[in-house]
């Protein structure tokens, strides 16, 4: 069974038909051409496909697509502010906080996220409110470091 | 006349900074295109059908029913698929690997193959396909399927490298033996001797993006292949000469790669999707699972190692023996040969010997991963030896430096060292204040030692200059953790130009030379090495433009800071040319100005670790905390420090999952577990500290730079540095890995509880 869904993606509106037990995620990829979100486990084990709705971080491989009717969808691809980069966008290149790359898109979700609810998060803060997302390439130390850097130049100091 | 590729001690200017990465911006945009990021126009939906039986034979595969289900465009099975191997045993491993053909031999083993409309249609038909098995009796654990009672997987495999050759068909694929002197004479002159058996579980590489590729066949015979690898160029030859077609026809194109470790150095599902192609006329996507990842995608071996080392009351080893025993899942693989290399690689020894015994398993078909084998013979290794150091009274590290291989030892695996740090990380380790920082309760120090042999191999680099002297190198080396920004640094340093000025990319197949695998930490030490000839050919053509330019023979023109000098008197006139003015010039001076080179880039220096850890390890759960963590290490010459700091953050950080928690858990019935990650628990943020790296530069002889491969080695050492650190908290020696809660338990507690 299809369904028409009507949302706001990245602050545009966008209508997409999709099957009723579509993932969000697959909407995004295979549907409106945003592969920033990634399929790492399908599961929700390494929010790879962490994206917001209505503010709230969610792994988009466990919303359905149905779901976001009337919601805000926030993806990696509206993180940027036209040419210039999110603070955390900028620290994660410059701390080389990745290697691969692949969990990047949902480590700066996910990190953006906690920025917002706590802009002056502790090392302690920062490792717990990122548990839910997996890298396997970085041992997660230039991450830990670019977090705090970007939590430092967002509140002015 | 061959290169020279001697080390020259020259001064950097660029290499050893630490400049933004070129793929940073894609990367943290979402722009990258990985694996899974492609599309092809018309592009169908591949799916596997996977045995749930450990060990069966397959009877019958009905595909009739799903055939007539509407959307299915194409199904494989094996006959899709007919060897063309030529009796080239280790291809019809890969070949049988990919798709099962008498028999499944592992829990995910593929049987069949559908493409379809989309990815509902595909896996409605697998449901239709109807396999017949014979379910036959399985093994999956190393030290059972080498006992006489074992079910023999292979009727035909009798081990190789006994003497005489066994007359009963067995799991053992082969034997090796390394080591030198007299080893039995050896323990007689020890004072004291300790001896000990270890095992280690299964693990897999646990890459964050599944394999995935797109492939497109036409009737043409020609082909496509776009797919996330880390050897593109070594895929197309296999995929090739699987599916019967011929090498240049096939064009691969590599990814952006979402972490290999060594488990995208294989092909998996490529020849499948290639197949699916071939029989629909149209591009197929493929993207497993990560229950297909880890189910059928290479795990490194489970091991059960058996050490004996003695050594006299002064702190000398007088002889060591190790017997490995490594599993291989149903194929004969070199993974135990690897770890009888390697075991003693660190030490100097007079009397040493190792035997390495590959066994087959009903498990997936083992792959790389990262210093493959490597850090399970070092655990046995580290721990017997720091049991010995304990046992003789002396403090661990100064029992290594005391043993420690330098330059004109004979190493354990045969070749004589040249200049090596394992010495240098020892003595680092010694004086490093992580040595000296007090210790809380239920808290352990360890530290361990680690050793890779690092690979070169065949590479070939293309270095294009544009119209306005900005360029292009090509290499065909995959980017797994920034290397494209140390080779931007190595051309710009060649060039003497702003590394700003470089754009670096990974070509294709069709594109660029045949390159090997990047494996063995190769990478930047094999593609530097290529590109620092490339410019140096780029220079020499430079230098004979600007010559032209200026009317003046070559050889008085040299080549400084980015810019052709006339030398010799009467020249002060002419003012240096700019490699931009050269460039811009070049339509008029004899057209394009670029530089190659094709190398074997032999003389990959060996690589060595020193690892330090605190753990904390709480008396009632038996759960483990690491508190601190230091890698020093040798990088030869560290290119782009910070990405080698990476490099040995992310080994350390692999090693600590691998000592602590995880495993491939097989029931019973010989099927897997635990096949994701809630299960499979890889370290997140919060169960890791903060890891300290200290980079020493002991120069590598054989390459210009001095460069060394970096990253391997970093996995080595923390399964032993960790057991001993645990073995020091609990008092009680470590000799199980992981080190899950239960196990440290038991333990600590004996028999009384826990598994």
């Amino acid at each position: 069974m299809s369904v028409k869904i009507s949302t706001t993606v990245n602050g545009d509106k966008v209508d997409f038909v999709c099957d009723a037990d579509e993932t969000l995620l697959d909407v995004l990829r295979n549907r409106l051409g945003l592969t920033g979100a990634k399929e790492g486990c399908g599961t929700g084990d390494c929010g790879a496909c962490s994206v917001t709705v209505d503010g709230r971080l969610v792994c988009s491989c466990l919303v359905l697509g149905a779901e976001v009717e009337g919601r805000k969808v926030g993806t990696i691809e509206g993180m940027a502010n036209g040419d210039k980069l999110h603070p955390l966008q900028k620290k994660f290149i410059e701390h080389a906080a990745l290697q691969c790359g692949i969990c990047t898109p949902g480590f700066l979700i996910a990190a953006g996220d906690l920025l917002k609810r706590n802009p002056n998060p502790t090392e302690e803060e920062i490792r717990f409110g990122l548990a839910g997302n997996l890298c396997r390439c970085t041992g997660y130390d230039k991450i830990v470091r670019a977090v705090q850097a970007a939590a430092k130049e967002m509140r002015g100091v | 006349m061959p290169l020279d590729t001697s080390f020259t001690g020259q001064k950097f200017k660029v290499v050893g900074t630490r400049p933004l990465r070129p793929d940073g911006v894609d990367k943290v945009t979402g722009r990258a295109k990985f694996g899974a990021d492609y599309s092809a126009p018309g592009q169908l939906v591949g799916r596997i059908l996977r045995s749930p039986h450990a060990h069966a034979r397959i009877k019958k595969i009905d595909t009739s029913k799903a055939e007539k289900l509407a959307g299915v465009k194409a199904i494989v099975t094996a006959a899709d698929l007919p060897d063309l191997t030529n009796g080239d045993k280790g291809m019809f491993d890969i070949l049988e690997n990919c798709m099962a053909r008498t028999t499944a031999f592992y829990d995910g083993h593929a049987v069949a193959a559908v493409a379809a409309i989309d990815a509902r249609t595909a896996r409605e038909a697998l449901k239709l396909i109807k396999v017949d098995y014979e379910i036959l009796p399985h093994v999956t654990d190393v030290d059972e399927a080498v006992k006489p009672s074992a079910p023999v997987l292979h009727k035909n495999m009798f081990t190789e490298g006994m003497e005489p050759k066994p007359k009963k068909a067995s799991n053992i694929a082969k034997r090796t033996e390394f080591g030198h002197g007299d080893v039995g004479a050896g323990f007689k002159e020890a004072d004291v001797v300790v001896s000990r058996s270890f095992k280690t579980e299964q693990t897999h590489q646990g890459y964050i993006e599944p394999h995935a590729c797109v492939a497109s066949v036409g009737p043409d015979g020609q082909g496509e292949l776009w797919v996330c690898t880390q050897g593109h160029f070594v895929y197309r030859n296999t995929c090739a000469q699987l599916l019967g077609m011929e090498v240049s026809k096939l064009r691969v194109t590599s990814s952006e790669i979402g972490g290999g470790f060594g488990g995208k150095t294989h092909v998996w599902a490529e020849p499948v999707a290639l197949a699916l192609s071939r029989k629909a006329n149209r591009p197929v996507k493929l993207v497993m699972t990560r229950d297909e990842v880890f189910r059928a995608s290479g795990p490194t071996s489970a091991t059960s190692i058996d050490v004996k080392i003695g050594a006299r009351k002064d702190g000398t080893i007088v002889a060591a023996e190790a017997t490995l025993r490594y599993s291989g899942g149903p194929y004969y693989g070199m993974w135990a040969e690897l770890g009888a290399m390697t075991a003693f690689a660190c030490y100097d020894l007079k009397n040493v010997k190792t035997v390495g015994y590959e066994v087959l398993v009903n498990r997936p078909k083992t792959a790389a991963y990262r210093a493959p084998s490597a850090p399970m013979a070092a655990f046995a290794v580290e721990s017997a030896i720091d049991e010995l150091a304990h046992k003789i009274g002396m403090d661990a590290v100064d029992f290594r430096i005391r043993n420690a291989a330098k330059q004109g030892t004979k190493s354990s695996y045969g070749p004589v060292y040249g200049p090596i740090g394992i010495g240098p990380t020892l003595e680092a380790a010694k004086h490093h204040p992580h040595m000296k920082a007090p210790l809380k309760k239920n808290q352990g120090r360890g530290m361990a030692c680690g050793f890779w042999f690092n690979f070169g191999g065949q590479t070939c680099t293309d270095l294009n200059i544009g119209v306005d002297g900005t360029v292009n190198l090509a290499v065909g080396t995959v980017d797994v953790g920034g290397s494209r920004a140390s080779l931007g640094l190595v051309a710009a340093e060649e060039l003497g130009i702003p590394y700003e000025s470089v754009r670096v990319v990974v070509a294709d197949t069709s594109s660029l030379g045949h390159n090997d695998m990047t494996d063995g930490s190769r990478g930047t030490f094999s593609s530097s090495m290529a590109t620092v000839f490339s410019a140096r050919n780029a220079i020499k053509i430079l230098r004979e433009r600007a010559a032209k330019m200026w009317e003046i023979p070559v050889d008085d023109v040299v080549w400084e800071d980015g810019h052709a000098k006339a030398k010799g008197e009467g020249r002060g006139n002419l003012a240096p040319l700019s490699l931009k003015e050269i460039a811009a010039a070049a339509g008029t001076t004899g057209g394009p100005i670029a530089g190659h080179n094709e190398i074997v880039a032999d003389g990959a220096g060996v690589s060595f670790a020193t690892h330090i850890c605190d753990v904390e390890v709480d008396p009632e759960t038996g759960a483990t905390k690491v508190m601190r963590y230091t890698v020093i290490q040798d990088a030869g010459k560290a290119v782009h420090p910070t990405y080698v700091e990476g490099q040995y953050q992310g080994g350390a950080a692999q090693g600590i999952g691998w000592a602590l928690n995880e495993e491939y858990i097989y029931g019973k019935d010989g099927r897997l577990q635990n096949a994701g990650f809630l299960d499979y628990r890889i370290p997140v943020c919060s169960d890791l500290p903060f890891i300290d790296t200290q980079i020493l530069e002991i120069p590598n002889p054989n390459h210009p730079y001095g460069v060394r491969g970096v990253g391997e080695t970093s996995i080595v050492p923390p399964l032993a540095a960790i057991a001993n650190a645990v073995s020091n908290a609990v008092g009680v020696r470590m000799i199980h890995v992981p080190m899950s809660p239960p196990r440290i338990l038991k333990a600590i507690q004996g028999d009384k509880i826990g598994r």
